[in-house]
């Protein structure tokens, strides 16, 4: 058995219609918009995380809607880091990148929501005065 | 008109995805898209880019599980500090530029070396592991500032789940310098071999992935924990 992809060139304009992850054409093939690419994404990835740090500290918002506004933050800044950093995209070539994405997604959601759902509900259950778990060891 | 035509697009970039390509696309002679059940497999870059994209996306499962383990347990202090009497905001407002711009100086070597510049890949590497190590740098002051003040993971659970988190992303850093470094010393010896371009672009993959888990860090762990 030979493993047929061994001997073949890496750059024949095989893989026009498919990329691998964290691939641009812009990048590999043309300076200018490969800089410009990072460039964008750097500029808005700094604004996003400026707001996080700005609404911690601003008195603007209502403090219960302060997390809520973070984690809002937090996933939009991830969509730009996906986008102009690793180059997942909707683009046709990409339905494999982002399948594999959204089943991760999938999971993470599952781990992080259902602990959150499970754990909140045991604590609810427990009877225990929430002062005596604080109490000093 | 053949029955076949129906599913031929006038042009090509009309049907982006393809729809009904296994429709004897080859003797038409229209699509040789490999990986997409015609033209064959895809080339090795996008298998191993793809295969490795594949271990990020478990790692970041790996993540999420400690995230879930610190967002159970981060108000149980045991009566010890709080986040809020614990971080330093300048400090991790420095960690976070240190690794959003080494995310941006590793795209700019990225650019480099598609552009094959023997010379920009290397001062781009050098300045994302410059960038990382001044990272990892505050991320110790940090940590050995809390365990002097006796808050080290052994102090509550909330301090266990803290360290566990942010820990297992320092180790992430510390591994990927390592990689970092063995790249740089593979580029320039051996050049812009397939292998090498190859390995250039997991490393790529490797070093957003951990400003992207380092997002939802200071977000959760730090902002959130602050405000509190």
């Amino acid at each position: 058995m030979t493993d047929l992809s061994e001997g073949r060139d890496d750059y024949e304009g095989r893989d026009e219609y498919d990329i691998a992850p964290g691939v641009t054409q812009a990048a590999e093939y043309n300076i200018r918009e490969g800089i410009q690419t990072y460039t964008i994404g750097l500029v808005l990835a700094v604004i996003l995380t400026g707001a996080s740090f700005y609404v911690v500290r601003t008195p603007l918002i209502w403090g219960p809607a302060i997390p809520t506004a973070l984690i809002v933050l937090a996933i939009a800044q991830m969509g730009v880091h996906l986008v102009f950093f690793l180059h997942i995209t909707t683009d046709p070539d990409n339905t494999n990148n982002t399948l594999a994405l959204a089943f991760g997604v999938l999971i993470v959601v599952l781990i992080l929501g259902g602990t959150l759902w499970i754990m909140g509900n045991l604590n609810d259950r427990t009877m225990l005065p929430s002062s005596t778990m604080q109490m000093p060891p | 008109m053949t029955a076949i035509d129906a599913f031929t697009p006038l042009r090509p970039d009309l049907d982006p995805y393809k729809l009904g390509h296994g429709h004897d696309v080859a003797a038409l002679h229209v699509h040789d898209a490999s990986g997409h059940g015609a033209g064959g497999p895809a080339s090795k870059r996008v298998i191993v880019g793809y295969g490795f994209w594949i271990f990020l996306l478990s790692d970041i499962i790996l993540f999420s599980a400690f995230f879930a383990a610190y967002a159970v347990l981060w108000t149980q202090t045991a009566g010890g500090p709080s986040g809020r009497d614990l971080f330093d905001p300048g400090s991790v407002a420095i960690e976070t530029a240190c690794l959003l711009l080494s995310s941006f100086t590793c795209g700019m070597s990225a650019v480099a070396t598609g552009a094959r510049s023997q010379l920009w890949t290397q001062v781009f590497l050098v300045a994302t592991g410059l960038l990382g190590a001044a990272f990892l740098a505050f991320e110790a002051k940090d940590f050995a500032g809390m365990v002097a003040q006796g808050a080290g993971p052994q102090r509550s659970a909330f301090l266990s789940s803290f360290f566990a988190v942010v820990g297992c992303h320092g180790i992430h850093v510390t591994t990927g310098m390592l990689w970092l470094g063995t790249m740089m010393a593979q580029v320039w010896v051996k050049g812009f071999r397939p292998n090498i371009l190859r390995r250039l672009l997991c490393f790529n993959l490797f070093w957003h992935v951990l400003d992207i888990i380092w997002i939802a860090l200071f977000t959760i762990v730090y902002l959130i924990g602050e405000g509190r």
